[in-house]
């Protein structure tokens, strides 16, 4: 076998899917990256051809796992690990549904090639879709290697237990076998026509336990390896010539003064134009050398006028939802109130850029990428590519926070087309001005919203509007006879309205359409003259929030007041992934500045079964967090197709001085299917902050992010 | 042309030659193969390249090579010692202080290096200190409890 050519860098440690001595390390010059031979041919270990899992996550139990001989379990996943530790989460719920020991299961994510067809990390989707799916399988798993014990050891099924990977007789438990000796390092043959029943949840071992993260000690010591750490030999970088604006097109290039910087390769196929070289600080350099000129077709669209063009366009209008008639409701009210919300671009700010390694090997191509959908990466590396799916491999590393917006992968595409052009892997790692001009932004939008309530402070009428943003987390969620939901978005062949792409951005959108519910909730309640949280409460029938908000206002030691009450207390509450959630926050307000210095947030999270608490409240922290910069401070500047919007001097993300002390529950549902935990916390900020704002004022913030200026200009009208 | 330059780095005499117009950053993770310090920007903002030279958190993204000539360079692979992790790193984990991990070297070498400088350092410290060390996750909270729990280690002699 030659194995000279056939190497692939692995994140941290090898796996052993089918058995095969796959243990070939070798050391690299320099590097200090240990990369490992393997050769393509070889794998399949599932038996599950690449056909058969496109399009679904497999069922075969095979793809899920393999039992190594040592007794490692090792177990697969097309999730990968960005930070909201599934890493984690997934090896409890792996562990307890095979009765293994948690440190003796392995998991190895985010590989097309090892591990079961997933359609990408997003949407919390982990735990609560791919976590039950995979338990499914892993209980026909352990039901077969149970039913292996009992031929071996001539016990009856019944009389059969597992623990800790050992199947043994209840009646005799010195006749015992463990896994590792049933499978010998093999796949299992045998599937059940029966699918047994998966654990139940007063059996775990792990779940429901708090786990603190178990890729810890690899990254507080520099090991884990995230993309941009990869060698290979004969590895070049990359920088790619990119225009000064979306609307931007090349005319002319001239590429003769990279000359100036010897060893510089230029690679081009059409409009894109790239320079490599060995030395990744010489490929900056070359870029610059670069001569192009554009025609640029500005269009008239800019931070402060895309509000008035959302709602003065011609668009695609769709009412999602409605019921009874909004008329009767306004007849029912005895006051109306109107609002309009607005919230801009914000861009996802990962401390990590995108960043990808490509190495085509003949008619293969491997390429490392921090994607959040390696399967979709290489789904797109093959359309581009022109090459059959089986040839492409797509390995996502560690990835250094993806949020949303490592869904777009451009320099996964990017990097398999240089190293096809250039003939040698190439490292291609986005510059901090290239992550913020090609994020996908979560799109700016408008927020109507109309509503009505009667003398004794029930909401009769609403009537809301989304202009561009999204509808997730838009539903009225109050109980409201008369209603209607309308969706205002792109028409096809009306000019663009988002002038460059937008995206998934935690909880997407749910945390716009949250302020301006929960706002305008609060405008109500103030009108009203009733506490906020009795006003919530009176107008819900859902049990779950109001359990939500009950278990809040505890936490947080709620005393009723009315609004404003001068004390910055401010309260919002949604569901989003499946989760309930209930949120309060005490700010205080500089009215000499406009800053808002937020004291305390407190959540109450009904997430059905919680598999982590610990990686829960790890979640709701970084929610509360994330969430404060773009209620407070995040907004992408821009005109036309230029962005402003360039580095983290002119976009301001949440530090360390403006941290709250962060307390959070968790409602005890564990009979309850799990549902997600990385994004609900996050939707409620704004409005948490915007209500804690009047609450502390009595100036009423409509427009995100509540800059100082922003606050001040609303003090001057409260 | 290339020069020659000596350091320390992570305490073993070290001797480089290198374009001098290079920067810290890359040929550490280049040339050296010590990619636990991170780039992220390019341009000191977020602090995810931060090392340590002279005891002193600096930038390695912004800082020429040549700068280190005859001076003292320590990165995140050089604070464990045979495997046993150095204070700061030890409460990282214990308080769950990371969830990407993206920040973290930087996170831990400029806490590192606060800590050596102030031993007796006040919470209040500790959050101007990390002031301009950026996270996304929203860590912050476990960080600053982190490099606090850290301090009374350093400061117990332990």
């Amino acid at each position: 076998m030659k194995n000279k050519e056939t190497k692939t860098a692995v994140r941290q440690e090898e796996s052993t899917k089918n058995g095969l001595k796959r243990r070939n390390f070798v050391k690299l010059l320099g590097g200090g990256i240990f990369l490992f031979f393997r050769p393509w041919k070889g794998f399949g270990g599932s038996g599950v051809s690449l056909s058969q899992q496109r399009r679904r996550l497999t069922t075969d139990y095979n793809a899920f796992l393999h039992i190594t001989p040592t007794g490692i379990i090792n177990c697969y996943t097309g999730k990968i690990e960005m930070g909201q530790g599934v890493i984690t989460a997934l090896v409890q719920m792996m562990a307890d549904e095979l009765n293994v020991q948690f440190e003796k299961v392995k998991i190895i994510m985010g590989d097309t090639e090892l591990c079961p067809y997933d359609e990408g990390t997003w949407g919390s989707l982990t735990v609560r879709e791919f976590g039950p799916a995979m338990r499914i399988a892993l209980a026909e798993a352990r039901a077969v290697l149970v039913e292996m014990a009992s031929s071996q050891l001539g016990v009856p099924v019944s009389q059969l237990e597992v623990k800790d990977g050992i199947v043994y007789d209840i009646r005799n438990p010195s006749k015992k076998v463990s896994y590792a000796q049933l499978a010998k390092g093999k796949k299992l043959e045998k599937y059940l026509d029966v699918k047994p029943p998966v654990e139940d949840y007063t059996k775990f071992t792990y779940v429901t336990k708090p786990f603190k993260r178990t890729d810890s000690v690899l990254k507080v010591t520099g090991q884990a390896k995230y993309t941009a750490d990869l060698k290979l030999p004969g590895m070049v970088f990359a920088r790619i010539l990119r225009p000064p604006s979306h609307s931007a097109k090349l005319i002319s290039v001239d590429v003769s003064g990279v000359e100036q910087v010897p060893g510089t390769q230029v690679v081009r196929d059409g409009d894109f134009i790239a320079v490599l070289h060995s030395n990744k600080e010489k490929a900056d350099e070359a870029i610059v050398k670069i001569k192009a000129d554009y025609s640029i077709n500005e269009p008239n669209v800019n931070d402060s006028n895309l509000y008035d063009r959302m709602v003065g366009a011609d668009s695609t209008v769709d009412i999602i939802n409605s019921g009874g008639d909004l008329t009767e409701g306004s007849r029912l009210s005895s006051r109306l109130f109107e609002s309009e919300f607005l919230d801009p671009y914000d861009a996802h700010a990962s401390i990590e850029t995108h960043t990808a390694l490509g190495h085509m090997e003949g008619d293969r191509i491997t390429v490392w990428a921090s994607a959040q959908s390696p399967f979709g990466l290489q789904d797109d590396i093959a359309a581009e590519l022109g090459m059959p799916l089986e040839k492409v491999r797509v390995i996502s590393p560690f990835v250094g926070g993806g949020f949303g917006g490592k869904i777009a992968h451009q320099q996964g595409v990017e990097v398999a087309r240089l190293a096809k052009l250039a003939g040698k892997p190439v490292m291609l790692i986005w510059t901090r001005e290239e992550e913020f001009f090609y994020d996908t932004f979560h799109p700016a939008g408008v927020y109507r919203v109309r509503s009505g309530m009667d003398k004794e402070g029930r909401i009769r009428m609403w009537d809301y509007g989304v202009y561009y943003g999204g509808t997730r987390g838009s539903d009225k969620i109050y109980d409201i006879p008369h209603f209607r939901i309308t969706n205002y978005e792109q028409k096809r062949g009306a000019p663009a309205i988002h002038p460059f792409l937008t995206g998934a951005w935690r909880a997407p959108n749910a945390n716009s359409n949250t302020f301006a519910r929960e706002s305008q909730i609060d405008i109500m309640a103030a009108a009203a003259g009733i506490d906020p949280l009795e006003f919530r409460i009176k107008n819900l029938k859902d049990e779950k929030m109001i359990d939500c908000l009950k278990a809040v206002a505890d936490k947080f030691g709620y005393t009723p007041a009315k609004l404003p009450s001068g004390r910055g207390i401010g309260m919002a509450c949604g569901t989003d992934a499946g989760t309930w959630v209930a949120l309060m926050a005490e700010v205080r307000v500089d009215k000499d500045t406009g800053h808002v210095q937020v004291i305390r947030v407190s959540c109450a999270q009904d997430m059905g079964l919680c598999v982590n608490p610990q990686g829960a409240l790890l979640q709701i922290e970084g929610c509360v967090i994330m969430g404060m910069g773009y209620a407070l401070s995040e907004e992408v500047k821009f005109n036309g197709g230029v962005i402003h919007t360039t580095g983290f001097d002119n976009f301001n993300i949440p530090r360390f001085s403006w941290v709250p002390k962060i307390d959070a529950v968790i409602l005890d549902r564990k009979d309850k299917p799990p549902q997600g935990g990385g994004e609900p916390a996050i939707i409620a900020i704004g409005a948490i902050i915007a209500n804690a704002i009047f609450d502390a004022t009595g100036a009423r913030m409509y427009r995100m992010p509540m800059t100082p200026e922003r606050v001040l200009e609303a003090l001057k009208k409260a | 042309m290339e020069v020659k330059i000596n350091f320390t780095l992570n305490g073993k005499k070290t001797t480089i030659l290198t374009d001098p117009n290079q920067t810290l950053l890359w040929v550490l993770r280049n040339q050296l193969g010590l990619t636990g310090t991170k780039y992220g920007c390019g341009n000191g903002f977020c602090g995810a390249c931060t090392v340590l030279i002279n005891k002193e958190p600096v930038r390695s993204c912004i800082t020429p090579v040549t700068d280190v000539s005859g001076k003292e360079v320590i990165t995140i692979e050089g604070l464990a010692r045979n495997g046993k992790l150095n204070p700061v790193q030890k409460a990282f984990v214990e308080h769950d202080a990371l969830q990407c991990g993206f920040c973290t070297p930087g996170m831990i070498m400029t806490a590192t290096g606060m800590l050596m400088k102030n031993p007796a350092i006040t919470r209040k410290e500790i959050i101007e200190g990390l002031e301009e060390n950026l996270c996304r996750c929203g860590a912050h909270g476990r960080i600053i409890d982190a490099v606090e729990s850290a301090a009374k280690e350093m400061k117990g002699g332990k």
